[in-house]
């Protein structure tokens, strides 16, 4: 099937490997030093996390990909101070980071947006508990809601809004907090495919719009290549590193480069790194059609 | 149209047509018990006593009685009584009780020192509202720390937990000689089958809010008190608004063992005392007031929840 020759993933343009020597002379912004989780279960301690250590550097766009189960979710919540770390520990701009704090905003992958605030209420949340006054905060608010496009709906409550418009709120309320990094937990998961690839490129807008380091966590193999500088891979059961990829794709980045080589490359790499060619079937995870008879067969198969 | 879909709401029309027939239902059914003779009608109202000594007119006898007794006199060839079949006096039909609505209020209390019908409803609308303000009071707050706090669940709801299955009448003695034979101890019956299981469900309606909501919060900086009061309360209210309407109802429902309690009073001391003049039109006729008192009271407060909670109107439209 592999007929197409890819460039190595490793392969780096001029211009793309100019771009990462000055993005890693940039302050680190997020430095996770041999980070662990371990969760107490009725079947023993289960390691989520195992010594994940990895930075962040300021402005910079990096999204954590890995099979499910790999700790993703439990990463982000760590980095979020959500959940409290069993080893190591996580520095932002070298200060440790101890419980949440609106230095780290978070987006949920369920919108998360409280359903009594309407739009502009929402937005003003994080400003109202920065202790800002009503008129400054509800003038800041509605600077981010035109950002993100909805000034039409400030007024509009969350349930009247379809799920990207919930979405972009989130991203509003985050940002109005001023954050120093943007942390994404699958933000765009429950979304359909036109609207998260809408959602990719307002994003994408926004982040070079801004000054902003974002951590982003998805599922979506095209998403990680499209939207980041570097992918940290997590292998599962316990979630390591794997590996730091470079993205080759030069930025500013389009739609149309989802077929360049290089996006191939790194997301044939992904391939790789994500699902590796198992044995056949170990553990009878396979569906089976011995069985099988054929009912009202009208036509023959083709296959 | 589909009567039987299943869990599938039926048009407009309707809906509103069954609702009005299951009231319309058992009244027919009261009226057919009422005005049909010759369904049940076990008595007989005498209207003329013939030769039996001991009938008097407008007395109520037994069919058989009156049948033997009939069939006595016709043997011995006197003058046969006359009578027509009735119903016992303590089931009165609907238009007599329809007409007690009305006189029940009109009607002067038979001695000086006891009260109209109207003084009766209020007294015991009172004890409602005081009783149930009083446990709300303690119980609402208590139930959203319960809920958010492990600390206050673990502090309060064992006990809770035990205390609610504890009948509140038991207290009714212990109520008498700790606050008197007056108001006092009927409000602390009320708030006594209230409180209780107003803290458990509360407790449980606060801990159902998504607390990705309060996570959410968290990241945008909120911290401590402004985590109760600016996600926590305003995320249950219309739950908790539901909650009240549903424990306000079960108040209703202690409302006569509570007035039993020390000197009977309210509509409690109507009904009794309406039912020992076998006025039994006026005791049917408070027993519904109370009914439509309660479902006058949820029907408002239905539709004011509609309008204190605009975000709650969730696409109905579609």
């Amino acid at each position: 099937m592999h007929s197409i020759e890819l460039p190595s993933y490793r392969e780096q343009s001029e211009q793309v490997r100019q771009r990462f020597e000055r993005l890693k002379q940039r302050p680190v912004r997020l430095e996770v030093q041999a980070l662990s989780k371990d969760f107490e279960t009725p079947h023993g301690v289960i390691t989520a996390l195992k010594d994940i250590s990895f930075q962040t550097h300021k402005r910079e766009f990096v999204c954590v990909i890995g099979a499910s189960g790999c700790g993703k979710s439990t990463l982000i919540r760590l980095l979020a101070g959500l959940e409290t770390p069993s080893r190591g520990r996580v520095l932002l701009d070298g200060e440790q980071v101890i419980g949440p704090g609106p230095d780290r905003g978070m987006v949920f992958q369920g919108y998360t947006l409280f359903p009594w605030r309407t739009v502009k209420k929402n937005v003003m949340f994080g400003l109202e508990m920065a202790g800002r006054g009503r008129m400054p905060a509800e003038e800041e608010a509605m600077q981010w809601i035109e950002l993100v496009g909805l000034t039409k709906f400030a007024d509009s409550y969350p349930h009247q809004l379809s799920g990207g418009m919930k979405q972009r709120v989130a991203i509003a309320r985050a940002l109005a907090n001023q954050p120093r990094i943007l942390l994404m937990d699958e933000p765009f998961g429950a979304l359909d495919a036109q609207t998260r690839a809408k959602m990719q490129a307002y994003l994408m807008e926004i982040w070079k719009n801004i000054d902003i380091t974002i951590l982003f966590i998805t599922h979506d193999l095209d998403e990680a290549v499209y939207l980041a500088d570097r992918i940290l891979v997590l292998k599962a059961h316990p979630g390591e590193v794997q590996e730091l990829i470079e993205v080759p794709v030069p930025q500013p980045r389009s739609p149309q480069q989802f077929l360049s080589p290089e996006f191939l490359a790194t997301k044939k790499r992904l391939e790789e790194l994500i699902h590796p060619p198992q044995e056949e079937d170990a553990n009878g995870d396979h569906l089976n059609m011995v069985r099988m008879v054929s009912v009202n067969d009208d036509v023959e198969s083709v296959l | 149209m589909q009567w039987f879909a299943v869990r599938k709401q039926l048009r407009a029309r309707p809906r509103l047509v069954l609702g009005i027939l299951s009231f319309v239902l058992p009244v027919l059914l009261w009226s057919l018990v009422s005005y049909v003779p010759w369904l049940w009608h076990p008595k007989v109202e005498i209207t003329a006593t013939g030769d039996v000594s001991y009938f008097k007119s407008g007395m109520l006898i037994d069919r058989e009685v009156f049948v033997k007794e009939e069939a006595k006199i016709a043997e011995a060839g006197g003058t046969l009584p006359q009578g027509r079949p009735a119903n016992p006096i303590y089931l009165p039909a609907p238009h007599q009780v329809a007409q007690a609505f009305y006189t029940a209020f009109t009607t002067e209390p038979k001695r000086r020192n006891e009260k109209w019908l109207h003084e009766s409803l209020w007294s015991s609308i009172q004890v409602i509202f005081w009783g149930f303000l009083l446990s709300s009071l303690f119980g609402v707050p208590l139930g959203i720390l319960a809920g958010t706090y492990d600390l206050f669940s673990r502090l309060t709801e064992p006990f809770v937990e035990f205390f609610r299955y504890l009948p509140a009448p038991a207290f009714g003695a212990l109520a008498v000689a700790i606050l008197g034979i007056y108001q006092a101890p009927k409000i602390a019956i009320i708030f006594i089958g209230t409180f209780f299981q107003q803290v458990l469900i509360i407790a449980n309606t606060t801990r159902k809010l998504d607390a990705s909501l309060l996570e959410a919060a968290q990241t945008l900086g909120a911290k401590n008190l402004a985590l109760l009061f600016r996600v926590v309360v305003p995320g249950i209210l219309p739950d908790l608004y539901k909650d009240m309407r549903i424990l306000l109802g079960w108040a209703w429902t202690y409302l006569i063992v509570a007035e039993l309690i020390g000197t009977s009073s309210g509509i409690t001391w109507f009904i009794t005392q309406q039912a020992r003049y076998k006025n039994f039109d006026n005791v049917f006729a408070a027993i519904m007031m109370i009914g439509i008192i309660g479902l006058t009271i949820d029907i408002l407060l239905a539709w004011l929840g509609r309008n204190l909670f605009p975000w709650q109107r969730v696409a109905a439209r579609s």
